[in-house]
């Protein structure tokens, strides 16, 4: 289940709309508060639309194929956010807790290099367009094979 | 054509979308930006340095060899950064 949208998500309805398989493990990114030592005053996400939730369906159907799943959601946001907002939720329903586990890092991972959002962030120095991270690079391509 | 662009290379090329009838010569994604830069203006300074920028055709990634023409979205943006 793939869904881009402006506005909040409940994690608790989005859990109980996944099969009860075994195990469910989430992942839920927020607006950060500090960004390199400076305080962030809002975060605006912006997306293509289209393009963004077909990255998001080939993700989880390669996840699906990677991994015996018995469900998958993934809520991305757009817009203007305020610090500690919700962004991103990653779910995966599995019959064990390995193939969740791995999943969700896996859909984290990839969601971030892969599907088209850029965020630019406020701060008392201006807004900025947040740069890709090297680390992110690198724990997305873990995942190649 | 439609060209897309996103984040800071829709700022400097100062449009997120525009239609464009490029000459028949220009046959792939590297055509099309030699061919925008000749153009000049935002598009062209946006498209300075490829090293910055990811292309996608009909929403899906593509390398700079990638057949374009006709009615393709094309569209240029920052590597991404959502999550």
């Amino acid at each position: 289940m793939i869904r881009v949208q402006q506005q909040d998500f409940d994690v608790a309805a989005e859990l109980a709309a996944l099969p009860a398989a075994g195990g469910i493990c989430v992942f839920v990114g927020t607006v950060r508060d500090v960004s390199d030592g400076r305080p962030v005053a809002a975060m605006t996400l912006e997306h293509y639309p289209g393009m963004a939730e077909r990255e998001l369906a080939r993700l989880e159907e390669e996840a699906q194929g990677r991994w015996p799943l018995a469900g998958v959601a993934i809520v991305h946001r757009y817009g203007r956010l305020q610090p500690g907002e919700r962004i991103v939720l990653v779910a995966v329903a599995a019959p064990h807790r390995a193939a969740a586990f791995e999943a969700c890092r896996f859909l984290i991972d990839r969601l971030k290099t892969e599907a088209p959002f850029w965020k630019s962030e406020e701060t008392a120095g201006g807004a900025r367009w947040v740069a890709a991270r090297r680390e992110d690079a690198a724990a997305a391509e873990r995942w190649d094979s | 054509m439609r060209l897309l662009y996103f984040a800071w290379v829709r700022e400097k090329a100062g449009k997120g979308q525009e239609e464009v009838a490029p000459p028949a010569e220009v046959a792939d994604v590297a055509g099309l930006i030699a061919w925008l830069r000749s153009r000049g203006g935002g598009p062209a300074d946006a498209l300075a340095d490829l090293r910055l920028v990811r292309v996608a055709v009909n929403q899906e990634y593509v390398a700079l060899d990638h057949p374009v023409g006709g009615s393709d979205e094309v569209a240029f943006f920052p590597p991404v950064t959502g999550g």
